[in-house]
């Protein structure tokens, strides 16, 4: 005879209790459940995600009506539990009794509302289930949102609102955010890239009072005299156990619901997971140990040994796009010490705290790549003293100056917990992986590892590439080249934070293995250098590729192309001319058009250079820079100027748009166009930014190329005006300038950051916008002259420093 | 030996190189970045680059058309590459840049 169990609540730690029994023993129980939300079991972590409109809620639903069926549980979804009778045995639902064998308490916990004058006026809502997301959901632009509360879950609201459009202030009582688990710097960065999203912050504010109009809240008053309007007021200061029933049942109730580590409360047969429990004097509100519970309650109702066991902890959370962590204690004292280590320019924070040679805690904002194996040496207070000049850097820099991630992986003992959401260990994993699962879908599927939160993904591949080996490809970072262990992208960072200006201090500070470089080395860190500090760094024309370093293109017979600039393409008969009496005057072989609307004169003599160039110089031509990792040329077509289709003077902005960002060094090259119209005459598509113009304004493209890929570009935005549109294409060459890896074309960069990382950050976000194109300004103030005009100055340097011939016949 | 000024060191740029022309060819003279010179054959073995226009880095050079890289003091390529570029003596004396015209001479008549 089948036991009855009632479930009241379904949450996700119920949800879970009823995976593990349906799974383990199907026909055990005849499962009633009942739930206060007219819906089952949802992942309510992933409700942030909904609202900012990244996620569906049928994306996030975790047992949906099929499943329930499935496992022939009945649910009574929308009805509340009235009362229970112990001695009887029965739930009484608003609809009608139900007796059980089994009772589990799964109530959760309900918000806290401050109990200040106003707190329940219309308006005033907490953020905790499917209905308060709905209704934030509705703020949009036009409307003001207070949230109290600089906690995770307010944050989480305030950001995804801002993303609708609406105008955010957070509240929040004390000094920094997410004080429980920030330190004072990280909780700065985070307060930074809040207001950088449009989002204001208040600290050390004191709310006093919701100010009402016909019921509805209209404002909130801080002790200062601050008022706050708003259309909608979100409260989100913590959550309580909801223990309201089970103290009308006549369990034993503290802070929550007591149980033991069976999870059974003071009634045998009636036991408590979840939010609402209190176990050792503690409740719980994070997903982990909440499943850890759901697991021991499933073996215990299978009459199975199990006893919960409470676990040090470790947050890793992604507020708002931005990648947190902590864990341990990281409180300073005169016994500790700090290893600190920032990068402004990426808002990278890692701190470490040591006691006695272990870590006692840790705290990373904007990088938390190396997290899990921090929270090892935690937990398990390992001796850090030999590697603590290293530490810092992560397991890839420890032991024998192995520089590969995946070591660290391959280390990790099996017990190693991989995904803390849902107490998966490593040798899960590699046992999943063993039974044929492949990729991550199929770790997903098997193991749960990285299914609910994901912030674990890049272990479980990393993991699944240790484990399959060549069978699994996964791109691996390298190093620029045998001269250092560091890459690219770790190069430009260090660069940035440690603020090297020389090419010295890049190999003294970041451990070159050679003198100065290489070939392939040398030109990189010049071009960071350059790029990171045009007014403190001198550029170097001896760590540059010979085109750059001459001004122009090396042939294979060691002889030199020259390409004076058109601007937009616009020439005339007096350009004209200059380029004919040149050609002639120096012997040019070949004269060819290019493809980039300009004349290339090919075959030119290299001690001929300065003097063509000064030639050149005095007809108004100057240097095109077709040699150059950075501007080429802005193609054109002739717009509204003679064309029956422009809609705009295509032609005009593609010279004002090239007498700007001439000049500029970039990663690789950049080629522009501008078309009047959609027929695209300049071909804009396949450039690295292409301007469209439409009727209506400017359409502005990238990430196109026509060389060894053809890719087309991407659109990026529309604006209005001409002014604009030159804005954006400055701001976007900044970013790619100051983001990109030497040699990536603009292509290969949005692919690493995203075209929607550029959308928010470089067009969406306006003082970020205007801040790219000041320092964009900058360094165009260095940069944007002509070489040629300095070059020829220097005629003798182009000559053979001596000719023997003549000495050596005599 | 019979030592002949070519001129001083810094007509060299630091970590550059120019070229001389002599009966034996273009010899390229490199200018580390600590100070040393090095004389050798300005032409690549592979297909003919100039040296000269190369980068020069530690006390190697590598060739600006297909990045084949010599070791100054053997004349040796690096790496995968095989090949050999004659080296010729040079001294400093002081700033000035000193080249060895019999080593040049003896080339030419040989």
């Amino acid at each position: 005879m089948k036991q009855k169990l009632v479930v009241i609540g379904a949450g996700m730690a119920s949800g879970r209790v009823l995976e593990h029994l349906t799974d383990a023993a199907p026909d055990a129980f005849d499962i009633t459940l009942f739930n206060a939300e007219p819906r089952g079991n949802y992942n309510r972590i992933m409700l942030s995600p909904v609202l900012a409109g990244d996620q569906t809620y049928e994306e996030i639903v975790t047992h949906d009506d099929a499943w329930y069926a499935e496992r022939g549980i009945t649910c009574r979804f929308g009805e509340k539990v009235v009362k229970i009778d112990r001695e009887l045995k029965v739930v009484e639902g608003e609809n009608g009794h139900v007796p059980y064998d089994k009772l589990i308490f799964g109530t959760g916990s309900n918000p806290f509302m401050i109990p200040m004058p106003g707190h329940d006026l219309d308006g005033v809502i907490a953020y905790r289930d499917l209905e308060d997301t709905q209704q934030m959901m509705g703020m949009g632009a036009g409307n003001k949102v207070v949230v109290i509360g600089g906690g995770l879950l307010g944050l989480e609201a305030a950001a995804g609102m801002a993303a609708r459009g609406a105008d955010v202030t957070v509240v929040h009582i004390m000094g920094h955010l997410m004080e429980r688990q920030l330190d004072p710097a990280a909780g700065y960065l985070l307060k930074k890239s809040l207001e950088e999203k449009g989002i204001t912050v208040l600290l050390n504010a004191k709310s006093t009072k919701i100010a009402g109009k016909n019921g509805k809240a209209r404002a909130l008053l801080l002790d200062d005299g601050t008022e706050l309007p708003c259309d909608l007021l979100v409260m989100a200061v913590g959550i309580r156990p909801n223990t309201a029933l089970a103290q009308d049942t006549g369990l034993a109730v503290g802070r929550g619901i007591h149980v033991d580590d069976q999870m059974i409360t003071s009634d045998a047969d009636i036991y408590a997971v979840g939010e609402c429990v209190e176990h050792q004097g503690e409740v719980f509100g994070l997903v982990a140990p909440l499943y850890d519970q759901a697991k021991v309650l499933a073996q215990t109702l299978l009459g199975e040994e199990a006893a919960f066991k409470q676990r040090s902890l470790s947050t890793k959370l992604k507020v708002t796009g931005c990648d947190l962590f902590s864990a341990g204690d990281f409180a300073e004292g005169e016994t500790r010490e700090d290893i600190v280590f920032r990068d402004p320019a990426r808002g990278v924070y890692k701190r470490l705290v040591l006691e006695d040679d272990k870590l006692v805690g840790a705290v990373m904002y904007g990088d938390t790549g190396d997290s899990n194996w921090f929270f090892g040496l935690i937990r398990d207070g390992e001796d850090v003293s030999e590697m603590r000049e290293t530490l810092i850097f992560g397991p890839a820099y420890q032991g024998g100056g192995s520089a590969d991630p995946l070591s660290a992986v391959a280390a990790l003992p099996p017990e190693a917990e991989i995904c803390g959401c849902n107490g998966v260990c490593k040798s899960d994993i590699t046992a999943a992986i063993e039974g044929g699962a492949e990729d991550l879908g199929a770790i997903r599927a098997t193991t749960k590892a990285s299914a609910s939160c994901g912030t674990c993904t890049g272990l479980v591949e990393q993991l699944l590439q240790v484990t399959l080996g060549d069978d699994f490809q996964m791109p691996i970072a390298q190093p620029i080249c045998g001269c250092c262990d560091l890459t690219h992208e770790d190069v430009r960072r260090l660069i940035k934070s440690q603020e090297l200006k020389s090419q010295e201090a890049v190999w003294q500070e970041l451990g070159w293995k050679t003198l100065n470089g290489c070939h392939v080395c040398r030109p990189a860190v010049n071009f960071y250098l350059l790029a990171d500090w045009p007014v403190e760094y001198q550029d170097d024309p001896q760590s540059r590729f010979v085109n750059e370093r001459k001004h122009a293109n090396i042939q294979k017979d060691g002889t030199f192309s020259v390409v004076p600039r058109m601007w937009g393409g616009i020439t005339n008969p007096a350009e004209l001319r200059a380029i004919a009496d040149a050609a002639e005057k120096y012997d040019v072989p070949t004269v060819k058009v290019t493809g980039g609307q300009r004349i290339d004169l090919l075959g030119v003599k290299g001690s001929d250079l300065p003097y063509i160039w000064s030639d050149l110089n005095k007809a108004g031509l100057v240097s095109g820079h077709a040699y150059s990792k950075g501007l080429r040329t802005v193609k054109t077509c002739v717009g509204t100027d003679h064309c029956r289709f422009g809609t705009q003077d295509s032609t005009g902005l593609g010279v004002k748009l090239e007498k700007i960002l001439w000049g500029s060094w970039t990663p690789h090259k950049l080629k522009l166009a501008v078309s009047g119209c959609p027929r695209n005459c300049a071909e804009a598509t396949c450039k690295d930014i292409g301007v469209v113009c439409v009727d209506s304004g400017y359409q502005i493209s990238i990430g196109g190329a026509a060389g060894m890929d053809v890719k087309e570009t991407e659109l990026l935005v529309q604006v209005p005006t001409e002014d604009e549109a030159i804005e954006v294409v400055m701001a976007i060459t900044q970013a790619y300038r100051e983001g990109g890896k030497y040699l990536d074309r603009l292509y290969k960069w949005m692919v690493k950051v995203g075209l929607d990382w550029i959308k928010e950050t470089v067009v969406d976000d306006l003082d970020n916008r205007r801040a790219l194109v000041e320092r964009f300004e900058l360094s165009q103030s260095i940069y944007r002259k002509d070489p040629w005009a300095e070059q020829a100055k220097e005629a003798p340097r182009f000559a053979p420093l001596a000719d023997l011939t003549l000495e050596a016949a005599e | 030996m019979s030592w002949i000024d070519i001129g001083h060191i810094n007509d060299i740029p630091l970590r550059g190189a120019r070229v001389v022309k002599t009966p034996v060819g273009c010899i390229a003279l490199f200018r580390t970045a600590e100070n040393e010179v090095f004389a050798a054959s300005d032409r690549c073995p592979h297909k003919g680059g100039p040296l000269s226009e190369g980068i020069v880095h530690g006390q190697s050079v590598t060739c600006p058309l297909h990045n084949w890289v010599f070791d100054l003091n053997s004349g040796k390529a690096q790496g995968a590459d095989e090949g050999q570029i004659a080296t010729y003596p040079v001294q400093l004396d002081g700033d000035r840049i000193l080249l060895d015209s019999t080593s040049l001479g003896q080339r030419s008549a040989a």
